[in-house]
């Protein structure tokens, strides 16, 4: 378990602040996502976790152990435990693929037979048995992160720390990568910690998720509620365009779990139940973790506000009211079913 | 006794083969010793650099400042100006082991600069990767930062050893032997053209080899 608490980092050279305030805990076997524009400071964050960088207030701890507080030797045995893969995947490139992932062995002074064997088994889990002797230069970007995945799980990590690990890759690429972390997650029950700026790694990959802006956390929790609350730290990463909403009336937004069929109905049912014609404004759908959801804005008149949000709350649908384009009155903060 | 009583081929065989080997002698020997002496110095100036694995400003400064002064003289200029040196080390400062001392001196600052141009075109972000898994400085020096820029000390050190080749030469002019001492004293100062220019050509075809070599290896290393 990973527990940051009131965090800070400031630069060491000009004092600027990069991080402050930073409070999130991390529990066993999360993939957490810490998203944010570049210069939030996220992939700061994620450094002071294995203690790449130092902060200067507040606490962080690893299974109960201060990062803070380790001496050179201790901190070193420390990261034993905590795998970190990198946007540009940090290879050795005179080396050969083996030799790569033989590395933090051969620096741990673990036998040959011991290594030979852990490289193989690594080989297999990543699916790279055929490339154990080429040179990085001769491999795909995918391919790469696959040999970096296999080098960060050579020492058996309880943790493992991805920055910027699928920035560099095409969609399908990252797809696929995505695959094998999720993959490693369940078969090893290992934590993973994903620093990235693209929504659909979050989406595909993560079941938490925070975002960081300016140095500090904007929203926080499971991937799920951000989506379906659609904060405006949310809005403004994804960049969204303000649609233009009307003066008139009450716009609501609606976030509904459209994965069966029948959940489509939901206006049709709502309009010909409340025997109320309403417009709607905006509307998209987007895949969750297998869970398509979709996020919908509707316009309705003051005499009808009461009735549609009550048929919503009773379905237990999240909704809130838009104005100019901030959040302002809530509705039921209750999961989707 | 003139050089005219004896053919070519003799004083080939008597001056210019001795002298050659001489020369290389020198510069196996100041070559090895220069590179020993320039990894430990550019190891030095690499990792005590600001934001280095053991940064140490005023370490930096200093040997900054030393490899600078040295590099500054001309290296005839710092041969003899470090005869008291010579002395102290060899016991004379006249014959090639003598020469070996200034020679050392003068292309060790050289070959510092170049293994720390070559640890500084390692990627950062490599040794950011070796510290995430808890290799340790000595390990991140020699496993990683040694380990992946070993083409570029190549061509490194290829162009140093040449340089050191011409340094030799020049050592003849003040006491040294080898060919530069032979291409001077009996070629120019003698006015046997046929020396000199023999000895020229043999240069040519030194440096030839060396850079050769040179760039074969780092072909294959790459």
């Amino acid at each position: 378990m990973i527990e940051i608490k009131n965090l800070k980092k400031v630069w060491e050279d000009d004092g600027t602040s990069v991080l402050e305030d930073i409070n999130l805990t991390i529990e066993d076997g999360d993939i957490y996502a810490l998203v944010g524009r570049s210069g939030a400071g996220k992939s700061t964050l994620l450094r002071c976790i294995n203690g790449l960088t130092s902060y200067q207030g507040g606490s962080l701890t690893v299974d109960g152990c201060e990062i803070k507080n380790l001496k050179d030797k201790e901190l070193r045995e420390f990261r034993r435990r905590v795998g970190m893969i990198f946007q540009h995947f940090s290879l050795l490139e005179r080396e050969t693929v083996y030799q790569n992932i033989a590395l933090p062995m051969q620096c741990w002074k673990y036998s040959k037979e011991e290594t030979d064997k852990k490289v193989k088994e690594l080989l297999e889990l990543v699916g790279l048995n055929d490339k154990m002797n080429a040179k990085p230069r001769n491999l795909s970007g995918g391919q790469k992160q696959r040999v970096a995945i296999a080098r960060a799980l050579t020492m058996e990590p309880k943790i493992l720390l991805c920055d910027e690990a699928t920035s560099a890759l095409d969609p399908k690429t990252t797809n696929s990568i995505l695959e094998l972390l999720l993959e490693i997650n369940q078969k090893i029950g290992i934590t993973i910690v994903i620093v990235t700026h693209q929504m659909e790694v979050v989406r595909k990959a993560c079941n938490k998720a925070c975002i960081l802006e300016q140095g500090r956390i904007a929203d926080e929790g499971t991937v799920r509620d951000i989506f379906i609350k659609q904060p405006l730290s949310l809005r403004r990463l994804l960049g969204e365009e303000e649609i233009r909403l009307p003066k008139q009336g009450h716009n609501i937004q609606i976030a509904h779990m459209v994965n069966d069929i029948r959940d489509g109905e939901l206006f049709g049912k709502m309009s010909k139940e409340l025997d109320y014609v309403f417009p709607i404004l905006d509307g998209k759908i987007q895949e969750y973790q297998g869970d398509s959801m979709g996020i919908f804005v509707i316009n309705v008149d003051d005499d009808h506000l009461e009735v549609v949000t009550q048929y919503l709350d009773e379905r237990k649908i999240n909704w809130r009211e838009m104005r100019e384009g901030m959040n302002e009155k809530e509705g039921e903060t209750a999961p989707c079913h | 006794m003139s050089l005219k009583n004896f053919t070519f081929a003799q004083i080939c065989q008597m001056i210019i083969v001795p002298a050659f080997f001489d020369t290389l002698k020198m510069l196996l020997i100041s070559g090895i010793l220069s590179t020993v002496f320039g990894f430990v110095f550019g190891v030095i100036l690499t990792v005590t650099e600001k934001g280095g694995l053991y940064e140490n400003v005023v370490v930096n400064r200093i040997l900054d400042f030393i490899v600078n002064t040295i590099r500054s003289f001309p290296f005839i200029i710092l041969m003899v100006s470090i005869i008291p040196f010579t002395r102290l080390i060899v016991g004379s400062s006249i014959g090639d082991t003598a020469a070996l001392v200034p020679l050392t001196v003068a292309c060790t600052p050289f070959m510092a600069r170049i293994f720390q141009n070559s640890f500084k075109e390692v990627d950062p972000a490599l040794i950011e990767a070796a510290q995430s898994f808890g290799a340790s400085k000595w390990q991140i020096v020699f496993k990683v930062m040694l380990k992946e820029s070993v083409p570029s000390i190549i061509s490194g050190l290829c162009l140093a050893i040449i340089n050191l080749l011409g340094a030799t030469a020049m050592a003849g002019a003040v006491g040294a032997g080898g060919l530069g001492a032979v291409a001077l004293t009996y070629g120019y100062q003698n006015f046997n053209q046929e020396i000199m220019y023999s000895i020229c050509v043999i240069l040519i075809i030194l440096v030839a080899i060396i850079q050769y070599f040179g760039d074969w290896i780092y072909k294959k290393l790459k």
